[in-house]
C-alpha cells in the first residue's frame, strides 16, 4: 500500500480547518485538508457555497461571512478530501480514513504534522422525553434550513439558552415560520455573575449589539418568551406532543409537534482523545478541552488543535487561531523564522484578543443550570443504551468512582454514540455524586476506530491518482 | 415536521423508502430527505424498542441509523441521496441470519 505524505494533514473544513491550511499553503507547506461533509464550511457555513435557500443572506450576515473563505479555500492549490472520515491517528501522525466519494475505500497518510480543527457539537441535553422523535438539538434544525432549505411546518418549541436560541428564533421569523414559543432555562443568578464580565463584552466588537437585535425582534414578533425555567419535560407517545415547563411556581403546558434543545456548544474531543492527548476540565466552559501550550500544540508532539475543538471561541475566534497555528507550524517545519513567527503572530493574536474579549460575560451568562446536566433520576442520560441518571447516581453508591467503570456495571456509553452524547453528563454526576472533582472523576477511554467502519470498507484500499482533478463544482463564483 | 422553503424548486430523485417509491430533493442527505417525506420515526432501539429520530443532523448521535441499500447502521444525515437508493428502517436489535 502507498502512503502519501503531507507537511500538513488539517482535519476540518471548518472556519479553523480553512483558514489553517490557507495560511500553510500560502507558506509553501504542502497541506491536505480531509472533512468528514460533503462541503467546506463546517457547521457554521455550512452549504455556504451550494445554498438551496432562495436568499441565503436571510440567514444573516455571520453565515454569508464564510462564503469569502470558502471561496479562497476552493481556488488555492490546498488538496481537499471532503466524504473522508478520520478514524484513527497515531502519535506518530499516521492518519486512518475512509473516503466515500462514489466509491468507497481505506488508506493512510502520514503528516509531519496534523491540525484537529475538528470543531464542536451541541451540549447535551438531558431531560425527560429528549429521546422522542420530534426533539431535536437547535443546531440540528439549522442544519436542515442550511442544507436542505426544509423548515418547521409544526407547532415548535425552542427551550433553553444560547445566543443560538435568539438566532435561530430570528432565522425563523425572517423564513415566516415562527417558533410558538421560547422557553429560557437561563438561570436569573446568571445575569448577576455576568455583569463584571460585561465591560470586556462592551469592548469585543458587535456581540451585544447584535444580541439586543435578535431579541428585539423576538418580542416584536410576539413571541412568548417565558423565563427562568427550572423543568422541562416532553411528552408524547410515539413522538414529541407537548412540553411542559416550570418556571418558578409557575407550571404549565405547550402543545409542540417539534421541540429544539440548546445550551451551548461543546468541543468534540472523541479523536483527540482517541489518540491519548491530555484533556484538562475548563470549569467556565463546563467542557473537557486538549491541552495546549500556546502555540496550539497538544501533548503529543507535532499535533496541534485550532478552533472550537480546542475550546469554544466563536467563528470569528476559530479562523484566527486556524492562521496562528498554521504560522506555529511553518515554523516547526522550518518554513518560517522564529522572528517572522513572533511578527505575524502578533497582530493575529490581538485580533483574537478582542474577538475572546466577550467569552467570560457568555460563559457566565449561559453556563447550563445544575438541572439540565445533572438531571432528574428519571431521564435517560445514555441514550444509546438507555441508561438513565438514577442509575448512574445509583452506581456511583456501588463504589463506581468514573465513567469507565459504569460502562461494565450498565454498558453507558458503549452504544453507537460512544459517549459523544453522554459522556458529559455521566462524569458530572459521578462527580456530585462522589463529591469528587472533575479532573479526578475524567473521562471515557475513547478507543479507535472512534466511527464504524465496516470490513467492507477497509477491503478497498485507496490507491492515490495525481491526474484526479480537484472537485471545483462547489466554488462560490 | 418539515417543509420546503417557500420559494424554493428542487429537482427531485426517485429513492426507494421500505419499498415504495418516494421522491425527494437530489441535494439532499438521506436523513433530510426522509425527514421531507414525513418519516418522523427512524428506527426502533435495541433495548426498549422505542421510537427515535434524528437529534443532531451532524454525525455525532447516531439516532438517525438506516439501512441503505442493504447495508444496516448507516448515518443517514452523512449520506446523500442516490436516485434508486433503497432505504429500509431497522426496528430493534438484528436477528441471526
Amino acid at each position: 500500500m502507498t502512503i502519501e505524505s503531507f507537511d500538513l494533514v488539517v482535519i476540518g473544513a471548518g472556519p479553523a480547518g480553512m483558514a489553517c491550511a490557507l495560511r500553510a499553503d500560502a507558506l509553501g507547506l504542502n497541506v491536505l485538508v480531509m472533512d468528514e461533509n460533503a462541503l467546506p464550511g463546517g457547521q457554521i457555513y455550512r452549504n455556504i457555497s451550494r445554498s438551496p435557500l432562495p436568499d441565503a443572506t436571510r440567514l444573516g450576515a455571520d453565515y454569508t461571512h464564510g462564503a469569502d473563505l470558502v471561496k479562497q479555500f476552493g481556488m488555492s492549490s490546498v488538496s481537499y478530501w471532503p466524504d473522508t472520515l478520520v478514524w484513527q491517528v497515531s502519535q506518530s501522525l499516521e492518519i486512518s480514513f475512509t473516503r466515500r466519494n462514489g466509491t468507497v475505500a481505506s488508506g493512510q497518510v502520514r503528516a509531519k504534522a496534523l491540525v484537529i480543527a475538528n470543531g464542536a457539537y451541541e451540549r447535551p441535553f438531558p431531560v425527560p422525553g429528549w429521546t422522542l422523535p420530534g426533539v431535536m438539538g437547535v443546531g440540528a434544525a439549522q442544519t436542515l434550513v442550511k442544507s436542505a432549505g426544509l423548515l418547521p411546518n409544526v407547532p415548535t418549541v425552542l427551550a433553553g439558552s444560547g445566543p443560538l436560541l435568539y438566532l435561530f428564533a430570528w432565522q425563523l421569523i425572517q423564513a415566516n415560520r415562527p417558533p410558538v414559543a421560547i422557553l429560557e432555562t437561563t438561570p436569573t443568578r446568571n445575569y448577576r455573575q455576568a455583569l463584571k464580565h460585561l465591560p470586556g463584552a462592551l469592548s469585543s466588537p458587535g456581540y451585544l449589539m447584535k444580541g439586543m437585535k435578535l431579541l428585539r425582534t423576538i418580542k416584536r414578533a410576539g413571541i412568548p418568551h417565558i423565563r427562568n425555567i427550572g423543568e422541562l419535560a416532553i411528552e408524547g407517545a410515539e413522538y414529541a406532543e407537548r412540553i411542559s415547563y416550570k418556571a418558578g411556581e409557575k407550571s404549565a403546558t405547550i402543545a409542540a409537534g417539534l421541540v429544539l434543545l440548546h445550551q451551548g456548544v461543546v468541543p468534540n474531543v472523541q479523536l483527540t482523545r482517541s489518540i491519548g492527548c491530555t484533556h484538562d476540565w475548563d470549569e467556565a466552559q463546563l467542557c473537557w478541552r486538549p491541552r495546549t501550550n500556546r502555540w496550539g500544540e497538544t501533548s503529543v508532539q507535532n499535533l496541534f488543535t485550532a478552533g472550537d475543538g480546542a475550546g469554544i471561541g466563536g467563528a470569528i475566534g476559530a479562523q484566527i487561531s486556524g492562521e496562528m497555528v498554521a504560522l506555529a507550524v511553518a515554523h516547526r517545519l522550518g518554513a518560517l523564522s522564529t522572528k517572522a513567527l513572533s511578527e505575524r503572530t502578533t497582530p493575529l493574536s490581538r485580533r483574537r484578543d478582542r474577538h475572546s474579549r466577550v467569552r467570560p460575560f457568555l460563559d457566565a451568562l449561559y453556563r447550563p443550570s445544575e438541572p439540565f446536566r445533572r438531571p432528574s433520576d428519571e431521564t435517560i442520560v445514555c441514550r444509546c443504551e438507555e441508561v438513565t441518571a438514577g442509575q448512574i447516581r445509583n452506581m456511583a453508591r456501588l463504589g463506581c468512582v468514573g465513567p469507565n467503570q459504569t460502562k461494565s456495571f450498565s454498558r453507558c456509553g458503549m452504544g453507537p454514540c460512544q459517549g459523544r452524547l453522554c459522556g458529559l453528563t455521566a462524569s458530572e454526576l459521578l462527580a456530585e455524586q462522589n463529591r469528587q472533582p472533575m479532573e479526578a472523576t475524567g473521562y471515557y477511554n475513547i478507543r479507535p476506530p472512534i466511527k464504524p467502519v465496516s470490513l467492507g470498507d477497509l477491503a478497498v484500499s485507496y490507491i492515490p491518482d495525481e491526474n484526479a482533478a480537484k472537485p471545483t463544482e462547489w466554488i462560490p463564483k | 415536521m418539515f417543509s420546503p422553503i417557500e420559494g424554493s424548486v428542487p429537482k427531485l430523485i426517485r429513492i426507494e423508502v421500505d419499498g415504495k417509491p418516494v421522491d425527494v430533493p437530489e441535494s439532499l442527505t438521506v436523513a433530510a430527505a426522509l425527514l421531507y417525506a414525513g418519516v418522523r420515526t427512524f428506527r426502533r432501539t435495541p433495548v426498549s424498542h422505542a421510537p427515535r429520530a434524528p437529534f443532531c443532523m451532524m454525525g455525532v448521535c447516531f439516532e438517525c441509523l438506516v439501512k441503505i441499500d442493504d447495508q444496516p447502521n448507516q448515518q443517514s444525515c452523512m449520506v446523500k441521496v442516490r436516485k434508486g437508493m433503497r432505504v429500509s428502517f431497522m426496528n430493534g436489535a438484528r436477528d441471526i441470519q
